[in-house]
């Protein structure tokens, strides 16, 4: 595990983050920062706000009060999208490519981890032999593991993972915690919700508890 | 699973890497290489879909004919509204596929990752907005001459209808986008979007059958025409900062 200098200002930071839905506070403030080589666990209910803690950080909703910066400078939308790959609930897999265009396509969109390819990553979330296999012809968890493939493609040291646990087998599991584990080790971060009923990756870890707000 | 687990060791398989961290700007893509996955992945959905795809040139083509045999195939009068006619086919088939324009991609969450890519949104709606010029309004414009054959349309209006139809039928593409980004968030748009879309369209229509019945007249249809190229070079602009505004907004 690589361990960052003391002076180097945390992969990301965020300072007194407030978020509403409505005029209901669904989280915040919330002070809290994340080094590179490290993992993040937010934890919390149904309803808590971990999905929309992470759309907030990767920029797709907008915070009511706080700062969120990224290797200590402010961010803005150019920085985000060098910096952050981002796993929600919805894959963003069209049905009726296969595995392997649909990659290619999310890969020249958001860019590509030099020298990885597209089917070495099928086959390290063990879909090797479904590349030609269209998306909609994929279980759950096997759209599951097509996702972590295009999380790995991405160079983006700041892994969102929302629920990557949802729909994977024993052994799913056990292969997410290897890549948290394999991004961090390379200088890369990670923020991972749970509801905490799986085991953590076996990585440096903060804890974030979410309660509902009142 | 037909391959087995992934032996250990497996996950991180090229730890000689650069990490991730430096280096990463190099793998980022630009305007060109975006639009080109883009281009690549619709050209692909509409291969798959081929038969979908075929509707609106079919529509276009329905409304052309019907029109021709409901009027009798008399010639003085078909001649009369020919380049109306063709002008409200193509719309009608621009409309036909606006619904789908942006509704697939926000559906399966492809919205989100357009959002999180290092292009601006407005970029990747003008793209999406271009095929849709193209898959549903290009086709048309190359069949315009044998349709206008069908409906008798004087030779010498031709020049003028292609004119209008290749400065009207992007500009209709890209008001529709800002209507079919508006309506996005809902969950079933179709009379919406119409009701939102025609009062856009009207001008549009207007201006470009109205330059070729100027020319049937005897006269100038270049000011029609010019009124179509200036709306269009603004909506140029404006419309895929507009649509990527709306979408932004349907998102959250």
């Amino acid at each position: 595990m690589t361990s960052t200098p003391a002076s180097a200002p945390p992969l990301l930071q965020s300072r007194a983050l407030r978020f509403s839905r409505n005029d209901e506070p669904v989280f915040g403030p919330l002070d809290f920062a994340v080094d590179a080589g490290e993992a993040l666990l937010v934890q919390g209910d149904n309803g808590a706000g971990k999905t929309t803690l992470l759309r907030v950080l990767a920029g797709l909703l907008r915070a009511d009060e706080g700062e969120i910066e990224l290797h200590g400078r402010r961010a803005d939308a150019a920085h985000r999208a060098r910096a952050i790959a981002y796993l929600g609930h919805l894959p963003g897999f069209k049905a009726d490519l296969s595995a392997l265009e649909n990659l290619d396509f999310l890969c020249g969109l958001q860019g590509r981890r030099p020298g990885q390819s597209t089917e070495h990553a099928l086959a390290i979330v063990g879909l090797a032999g479904y590349e030609d296999a269209l998306a909609r012809q994929l279980s759950a968890g096997q759209k599951k593991r097509l996702s972590l493939a295009r999380l790995w493609l991405s160079p983006a040291p700041l892994w969102l993972l929302d629920e990557p646990y949802a729909n994977l087998d024993l052994d799913g599991i056990e292969l997410v915690n290897r890549m948290v584990q394999a991004h961090l080790g390379e200088g890369g971060a990670s923020l991972v919700t749970t509801h905490g009923a799986y085991a953590a990756p076996p990585v440096r870890t903060r804890m974030l508890i979410l309660e509902k707000a009142a | 699973m037909i391959a087995p687990a992934p032996p250990p060791g497996a996950a991180p398989p090229e730890c000689t890497d650069p990490p991730a961290l430096a280096g990463h700007d190099l793998a980022l893509p630009g305007l060109a290489g975006t639009a080109r996955a883009l281009l690549l992945r619709d050209l692909r959905l509409l291969w798959r879909r081929r038969s979908d795809a075929a509707q609106p040139a079919l529509l276009a083509l329905l409304v052309v004919t019907l029109f021709a045999l409901g009027l009798g195939g008399e010639k003085q009068a078909l001649a009369r509204v020919a380049a109306a006619v063709l002008w409200l086919a193509v719309l009608l088939a621009g409309l036909l596929s606006l619904d789908s324009l942006f509704r697939g991609d926000a559906e399966d969450g492809s919205l989100e990752q357009w959002m999180l890519a290092p292009v601006p949104l407005g970029w990747l709606v003008a793209v999406r907005t271009f095929m849709h010029w193209a898959t549903t309004a290009l086709p048309l414009l190359l069949a315009t001459p044998l349709l206008a054959q069908l409906l008798y349309l004087p030779a010498e209006q031709l020049p003028v209808l292609m004119a209008s139809l290749a400065l009207g039928t992007p500009l209709l593409s890209l008001l529709g986008a800002v209507v079919a980004a508006l309506t996005v968030g809902m969950r079933r748009s179709g009379i919406l979007l119409a009701l939102l879309a025609l009062p856009l369209y009207v001008p549009v229509l207007v201006f470009g059958a109205g330059s070729v019945a100027a020319s049937a007249q005897g006269l100038d249809p270049v000011g029609a025409l010019l009124i179509l190229a200036a709306g269009l070079a603004v909506a140029l602009l404006l419309a895929p900062l507009a649509a990527a505004a709306a979408i932004r907004i349907a998102l959250t």
